[in-house]
């Protein structure tokens, strides 16, 4: 039953401990707003019939003008309704409670949102860049700000949502079920690339993300559902070697560059990646570069150091976001788009897009 | 179809009150007389001129919307041109559309009327009310031309005061808009208290005057909290005064308590407007008092008075305390209440009537369907562990689109179709029109249904691009959107064409008890000769013809 109703109507995974409960008061809902809906038209139909013109007229005694229907009976539906209104809100309202209060041994993670991408930091010392990594059967509170305007972290298989909003902290808690992936969207409007600010979070069971904690990448072991695209664009950890292209494609896409840089010469708020190896460009302080290892490294680390003119000062640094490996792979991708031309006007920046000033709070 | 339905032989004074003076239509000439007109009948035509326009331009924003979402990436505009689309159908649907819609056109055509008055309280002010809403229009236009805006109608901060678009000059236009909204609702109030005839009481006036009256409260209470906002906003955008930037002290969601205690009631007004229309059409065409006049007429008051206390439920995940979110969400469930006495009288009235069946009638059922179940999602999106997953997912969009366009659009259709003879003096065609009807119905299920699953599924609002496993739901919605808006140019036309080739409507075509069926079809320029002297109530359906017309005296 639970499984029919939620494939007619169209909901997710039920991939957290508090999602089934959820849906359960959804069925309920969404059943009595359909029947309700449906009754009333259907009574006003048959009214609509039965005391049509045509038919008083043929048998007068239908026709009762000004006689009002029994008051109890209007008083015991207003009841009703009242009373099943106040049980959604009885019901829904312990739900909320429980979806807003953490329970006392959760694992505590901290998210930072940003134009257009989610940051992660874990406590013991290790980050990630939207891909949230997290152990399944285990409650996990995240610890949510934004670096910039309102964002708001939404993973639609857990049922949760919550806002993410500059000079606060607000908190959201969950349990993954078993080890899976799941879609992060943004949903609160967030400018003009708002709906690329997707991620995923990723579950593992537990001695994997002990092992990911410790820096290693964890096994393939964790496959993505069916129905399910990844937002990044490549799959995820494979088990046998690639080259580096490919892996610096996965790192492009794992950390965000593709967020703003493309790979097939598209304007962008980056420069696009195709074409740009070896090339000599402007720099915003004056003079001209010529991108090679040296400039492409540097401007992931410190973007702002040498910016290429014309763009905006919108790159976070990759600095200890990234390891030295990943760097290597996106060089090599760089490289291997040497020949890609360029669109026309790719060399200018996308749109007329700004973008606020940075809030760098203690850097 | 018959086209005389009324429901009694007799065809007493088959012209109407004034019919031997020259209608308002043709009283002068020129267009001076339209400019500076003062009778409240022409400048209700020239707001009708008014929003028909902005429902146009509105539409084809949402049009191309909704045909950019026909794939998961890029289709044919850019993101940029993407957020400002959404965010200009949204302001020019909301305030140069929904807001003035049927208070300006039907309110300032039939509610003096329905008074027995020649006119508002005050017709300069009422005529000052069109050019201030004509001059907020040209800003909003300048503004879009100027660079649009890509906030969103909501304008969240910080986002919108960082935005490089026109986002004061909007908040400036929406400013200007609210005068012009709260010049009417003034009107309104002191007309209905001063200028109802001799012996029409409170509980005797036609309900769509309470409705008005309820809807002009709210707006002059809630709209200069708005323009408060906006100004704020405008500073913050144009001058950073950072009232909500938290950078330097300020609170964001300050920003969103005020917006919504404004944009909540908002909802309020422009769905209260549709609830006259529909007690005027289900009383009229079922030739039957309403089952509880007091239900319908106090219930008004009572979405107007709670309405300003719900704001909250727009803000459970805003984060909002659990407490404030639970109070909100029970608040929210009132409203819901009274909406639904108000839907069971509707229903009831049908009950033992003499119903003759038009266009009006077949938009009363749409909207039955439409307003409960837009209702009803919208005590559930109120529910709070419901609404963390549905918030701000297309889920809300089909919601609001079931109350806005399926509540308000509907019965401002309903509107046109019903008080069409009254205003022109003419019947449409009503095959035509029940089968555009029909078809505004069908592209609407398809336009807006599929988003309720989109919203189910995860969806987030305002996506330019999305995953794949969407797409299917999108195409349908936009397939419907396309006959929605080409059902609403069917009507259109149909309305034009009755305008010149339309059959003669005499006074009371539909067989109404209601005040302004007294008067010829178009009515004089007056109104009435003299003010009239009414013993009856606007549904006395149980008395004879005679009776009635010997009890609603006018001359």
């Amino acid at each position: 039953m639970n499984e029919l109703l939620r494939t007619l109507l169209f909901l997710p995974r039920q991939a957290s401990t508090i999602a089934e409960e959820i849906d359960t008061l959804h069925y309920f809902v969404i059943i009595m707003t359909m029947g309700g809906a449906l009754l009333v038209t259907l009574i006003g139909g048959y009214f609509l019939v039965r005391y049509r013109r045509t038919a008083v007229q043929k048998e007068p005694a239908r026709r009762m003008p000004g006689t009002t229907p029994a008051i109890w009976l209007e008083v015991v539906v207003v009841v009703g309704l009242f009373g099943m209104f106040i049980a959604w809100w009885v019901i829904g309202f312990r739900q909320f409670m429980a979806i807003r209060i953490p329970p006392e041994n959760a694992l505590e993670i901290y998210v930072t949102g940003k134009q257009w991408m989610w940051k992660f930091a874990y406590p013991e010392g290790a980050s990630s860049i939207s891909t949230l990594y997290v152990p399944a059967g285990r409650p996990v509170k995240l610890v949510l700000t934004s670096r910039d305007v309102i964002h708001s972290f939404f993973v639609p298989d857990f049922r949760l949502k919550q806002d993410v909003l500059p000079g606060r902290l607000t908190t959201l808690w969950f349990e993954a079920k078993e080890p899976g992936r799941h879609d992060i969207f943004c949903t609160e409007y967030c400018g003009v690339s708002h709906s690329t600010m997707r991620g995923e979070v990723i579950a593992l069971s537990p001695d994997e993300y002990e092992r990911w904690l410790q820096g290693q990448s964890p096994g393939p072991a964790v496959a993505g559902p069916v129905d399910l695209r990844p937002s990044s664009v490549t799959e995820y950890a494979p088990p046998e070697p690639v080259s580096m292209v490919r892996q610096g494609e996965r790192a492009a896409a794992e950390h965000g560059c593709l967020r703003c840089h493309t790979l097939d010469g598209t304007p962008h708020l980056g420069p696009t990646f195709a074409g740009l190896y070896g090339t000599m460009v402007p720099l915003e302080a004056g003079g001209n570069v010529k991108v090679d290892e040296a400039y492409i490294t540097e401007s992931m680390m410190d973007p702002l150091a040498r910016i290429h003119a014309g763009y905006q000062r919108i790159m976070p640094s990759y600095l200890g976001q990234i390891r030295p490996a990943e760097t290597s792979a996106i060089i090599e991708l760089v490289k291997s788009l040497r020949d890609v031309r360029p669109k026309p006007g790719a060399s200018e920046p996308w749109g007329t897009v700004t973008v606020p000033e940075l809030r760098e709070e203690g850097q | 179809m018959s086209q005389a339905t009324i429901d009694a032989d007799s065809k007493p004074d088959p012209l109407g009150v004034g019919a031997d003076h020259p209608d308002y239509l043709r009283a002068d000439s020129g267009l001076r007389s339209w400019l500076l007109t003062k009778d409240h009948k022409r400048i209700a035509l020239m707001f009708y001129v008014g929003v028909i326009l902005f429902l146009g331009l509105g539409g084809t924003f949402a049009l191309v919307l909704r045909t950019e979402l026909l794939t998961p990436e890029q289709t044919f505009i850019d993101a940029s041109t993407y957020n400002q689309m959404f965010t200009l159908h949204g302001i020019t649907m909301v305030w140069l559309f929904m807001i003035p819609a049927i208070p300006t056109v039907f309110g300032n055509f039939v509610l003096p009327i329905m008074l027995g008055a020649k006119d508002l309280a005050f017709p300069r002010i009422n005529l000052a009310s069109f050019y201030v809403y004509v001059l907020s229009a040209i800003i909003l236009l300048g503004a879009m031309l100027a660079g649009g805006a890509d906030t969103g109608w909501t304008f969240y901060v910080p986002y919108s005061t960082t935005s490089p678009t026109a986002v004061t000059w909007m908040g400036i236009g929406i400013f200007v808009n609210g005068i012009s909204s709260i010049m009417t609702s003034v009107n309104f109030i002191v007309t209905t208290h001063t200028m109802r005839a001799k012996g029409l009481s409170w509980h005797r006036m036609p309900l769509f005057v309470w409705a008005s009256y309820a809807t002009s409260i709210i707006i002059l209470f809630a709209t200069p909290v708005l323009g408060m906002s906006l100004v704020l906003l405008a500073l913050d955008h144009a001058f950073g005064l950072s009232l909500f930037n938290p950078r330097y002290g300020g609170d964001p969601v300050l920003f969103q308590h005020l917006f919504w205690f404004y944009s909540h009631p908002a909802v309020y007004i422009m769905i209260l407007p549709s609830f006259g229309v529909i007690s005027e059409v289900v009383c009229s065409f079922s030739h039957n008092q309403p089952a509880s006049y007091r239900a319908i007429a106090y219930s008004s008051l009572g979405i107007a008075f709670i309405g300003f206390f719900t704001w909250g439920h727009h803000m459970f995940v805003a984060g909002l305390s659990e407490f404030d979110a639970g109070v909100f969400g029970a608040l929210s469930m009132f409203v819901a209440i009274f909406s639904a006495i108000k839907v069971f009288t509707w229903v009831a009235t049908l009950r033992g009537g003499s119903i003759s069946f038009a266009t009006p009638m077949l938009y009363f059922l749409w909207f039955l369907f439409l307003f409960v179940f837009g209702g009803m999602t919208g005590v559930a999106v109120a529910t709070q562990s419901l609404d963390v997953h549905w918030h701000d997912t297309y889920f809300v969009v089909a919601h609001f689109h079931f109350i806005m366009v399926g509540g308000t659009l509907t019965s401002f259709l309903a509107a046109a179709h019903y008080w069409f003879p009254k205003m022109f003096g003419r019947l449409y065609d009503e095959r035509v029109g029940l089968l555009t009807s029909v078809a505004v119905f069908i592209g609407f299920v398809f336009t807006f249904l599929p988003q309720f699953l989109l919203g189910n599924g995860g969806m987030p609002r305002r996506y330019f691009t999305y995953p794949e496993r969407y797409q299917w739901l999108n195409v349908l919605s936009t397939g419907g959107a396309w006959l929605l808006g080409a059902g609403l140019l069917l009507a259109l036309g149909n309305l034009l064409i009755a305008l010149k080739w339309g059959k003669r409507a005499g006074p009371n075509p539909w067989g109404s008890r209601s005040f302004e069926w007294i008067t010829a079809s178009p009515p004089s320029k007056h109104n009435f000769e003299e003010t009239p002297e009414i013993e009856r109530s606007a549904y006395d359906y149980t008395l004879s013809e005679e009776v009635a017309r010997e009890r609603a005296k006018a001359r």
